[in-house]
């Protein structure tokens, strides 16, 4: 190896592709000579850990779906079970107990959701828009795509009734509906119901500020006020 | 290769720079250190300037005497240490398939590393499929290069979600110095910076080779609104980091935030592959980082240092930690501290340098870290394979190191019973000469270095040996 590829350039377009290809032949040239022969068989990975939860608190769905409600609300997250029927009158009633007077939905929310609203104008997201737009907002309305009972976690992947990852990022309240069948009792549970393919957010509880003790920070980012329905089936 | 200005230590690992003048180990004994001796005390390492006028970054033992002099951060550091153990143990305490969890994720990460190459292919394959590029950069320095020649592309201003491998490339200062406008996305103003920038820069926890997706987690959500809002995003990361499946990440969700927050997971978590159609910046780069991974890749026993996930648990349970904090193991905030930091330095550095030398006898060997370790590196039986190294690098010196000296001259006393005991006598003269208060600090001169880090008790005026004579034969005589 020499240090050729390092030498000082200019930033610029489509002739950057020869160095990056240099740049890259080189780390790989490194990579496989430090490792030595290749491998005939890759490394076995032993795995003895639980694949899901077990135990009292999964004895049954609805004890899983109790685990899930705990620890939510364990980290600071205003949580309440509703049936079906009452959902479109819990959410007008969090959406009340915020003080909302405008808040924004993925375009393909269930009409239903929001069906008793009072005085409270819902914003689509469609079309787009833009940051300024979505920071004026009192809050946003979602589904989720899994929720995880063991770390108390939904799992966003911009699939139906989510939207994309700006709209639960931006404005500073978010109250998600969870669908009881859609609560998993542990992280492996969740990992193989998920396609890493789509854009992933976990949320366990509202963002914290990082590095007790640490420089002066600002606000954390996301929204600071967590809400949750969760819709007993 | 030149070594610019405050970046000797993190350049090219791989092309030796010159020993750190002013402090090698081979144990100079010039007029400085008499003085400090007559002194009583160390000169401030931070003053402390090589030949060329640069700084020399300290040993771990001179960095340490500073951190433990100072009782209010001692004090701050045991209480905010011992919190994070609490919590540590509390976290990894509760599942009760833990031990499976650990065992499944050494060989998750073996996996990944043995087959480096392959992982690392599958992954820029997958990226590229998804609309992003990776960049490959073999040091700092590239590394810096790719990320502020895409910053200017953007506009001249990024927003960064600070992270261990953008402090590791020193990535902001360098931004800053080219003129770019550097935006802290966890500062005061961070939510309008992030909102407002144009280009964003975030590190990474884990790269699936499988399936080309970043996974991230925080607490605060300042890499989440940067992997979000700007139109590009660039994403550092230890190229180590690769792990062969998504459905490896089962198990790494678990270790990690655990082992890194006493968290059952970790507020914020973001995965996501190349560009996402209408959600998401419309341009996605990832640098890949070696930066003496390689290296620490090459040494058959000490890649396993290369699990490490960067969860920083052993720094949490580490007693010699507990009392200095991160500065003595990495003077440069730009590496690694604690446990892992004693080893993944001299590891991708080499053990040429006395700062680096220093680090693998920093530490008592109680094995705490390796209990903790969420991937099971023998931190301890690396740092004594360090020692080796260490040990043998300097062997064959033609000046031979105070200590190997030392150690022959010790054979050679104590091979005769009366070379002993002249030599007990005449040593314990010596040593209350310079020990004060009944205590020994340090040693003079070539044999300073042994004592530094411990204090010895001044010995007795008489030794066991001559009391035993004197009481026998008064004893005789009553008798």
């Amino acid at each position: 190896m020499t240090a050729r590829d390092e030498a000082p350039r200019r930033a610029a377009g489509p002739d950057e592709e020869p160095a990056r290809r240099t740049a890259r032949d080189g780390v790989l040239r490194r990579v496989r000579g430090a490792l030595g022969a290749p491998r005939r068989t890759p490394v076995p990975v032993p795995r003895g850990y639980l694949t899901r939860l077990t135990g009292p608190e999964a004895a049954t769905r609805a004890d899983v779906v109790a685990l899930f409600t705990e620890r939510v609300a364990a980290l600071g997250v205003a949580v309440r079970h509703v049936g079906a029927d009452e959902l479109a009158t819990a959410v007008a009633a969090v959406l009340w107990g915020w003080e909302a007077r405008r808040i924004v939905v993925p375009s393909d929310l269930p009409f239903g959701w929001l069906a008793e609203l009072d005085g409270v104008r819902a914003l689509a997201d469609s079309p787009v828009l833009d940051v300024p737009a979505l920071a004026g907002v009192d809050g946003v309305v979602t589904g989720c795509a899994v929720a995880v009972a063991q770390t108390g976690t939904v799992v966003l992947d911009g699939g139906r009734a989510q939207g994309r990852r700006a709209l639960t990022l931006v404005p500073d309240r978010h109250l998600c509906v969870v669908h009881a069948d859609q609560v998993v009792g542990a992280v492996p549970e969740a990992v193989r119901r998920l396609d890493p393919a789509l854009p992933q957010t976990w949320i366990s509880g509202p963002p914290s500020a990082s590095s007790p003790g640490g420089p002066p920070h600002g606000p954390p980012h996301g929204p600071r006020t967590l809400g949750m329905l969760v819709v007993d089936d | 290769m030149s070594l610019r200005e405050g970046e000797g230590e993190a350049e090219a690992p791989d092309h030796p720079a010159p020993p750190e003048r002013g402090s090698d180990v081979s144990g100079g004994f010039g007029l400085g250190t008499l003085l400090r001796l007559v002194g009583g005390q160390q000169g401030s390492t931070a003053r402390r300037r090589g030949q060329d006028g640069k700084p020399v970054l300290p040993r771990f033992a001179e960095a340490a005497r500073e951190a433990l002099a100072d009782a209010g951060a001692r004090h701050d550091l045991a209480e905010s240490v011992g919190t994070a153990r609490d919590r540590l143990a509390a976290a990894t305490g509760e599942p009760s398939d833990w031990e499976e969890l650990r065992t499944a994720g050494a060989a998750i990460r073996d996996r990944a590393l043995l087959d480096l190459g392959t992982h690392l292919e599958a992954f820029e394959r997958a990226v590229t499929d998804a609309g992003g590029t990776v960049h490959w950069a073999r040091n700092a320095s590239a590394a810096r290069r790719i990320v502020a020649s895409l910053a200017e592309d953007g506009g001249g201003e990024v927003a960064v979600a600070d992270g261990p491998v953008l402090r590791e490339v020193r990535l902001a200062g360098a931004l800053a110095e080219r003129g770019i406008t550097v935006r802290d996305a966890a500062g005061p103003e961070g939510r309008d910076r992030v909102r407002a920038a144009r280009v964003a820069v975030t590190g990474a926890d884990f790269l699936v080779a499988d399936s080309g997706t970043v996974v991230l987690l925080e607490a605060d959500g300042a890499a989440r609104a940067c992997l979000t809002l700007p139109e590009t995003l660039v994403c550092v990361a230890g190229m180590d980091r690769a792990v062969p499946s998504w459905a490896d990440m089962e198990v790494l969700l678990q270790l990690l935030p655990r082992t890194a927050g006493g968290d059952r997971l970790s507020p914020q978590v973001s995965a996501w592959t190349g560009v996402v159609p209408g959600d998401g910046p419309s341009e996605v780069h990832v640098v890949l980082v070696d930066n003496g991974r390689t290296r620490i890749l090459g040494d058959e026993v000490g890649r396993e240092a290369l699990r490490c996930i960067g969860c920083g648990a052993c720094s949490a349970v580490c007693p010699v930690y507990e009392r200095v904090g991160d500065r003595p193991y990495d003077p440069g905030g730009t590496g690694p501290s604690g446990p892992i930091g004693a080893v993944w330095t001299p590891l991708a550095r080499g053990v040429d340098r006395a700062r680096t030398a220093s680090l693998p006898f920093a530490s008592t060997l109680c094995g705490a870290c390796a209990e903790v370790c969420p991937v099971k590196i023998d931190i301890p039986g690396l740092l004594v394979h360090l020692r080796g190294e260490v040990v043998d690098a300097r062997r064959n010196r033609s000046v031979p190191t105070p200590e190997l000296a030392v150690m022959r001259g010790l054979a050679w006393t104590m091979a005769d019973a009366r070379r002993f005991e002249a030599a007990v006598g005449r040593g314990s003269r010596w040593a209350r000469l310079v020990a004060r208060g009944g205590r020994i600090r340090r040693l003079p001169g070539l044999l300073g270095r042994w004592t530094e880090a411990r204090d010895l008790a001044a010995p007795p005026a008489e030794s066991f040996r001559s009391w035993w004579r004197r009481h026998e034969a008064a004893r005789r005589r009553k008798g």
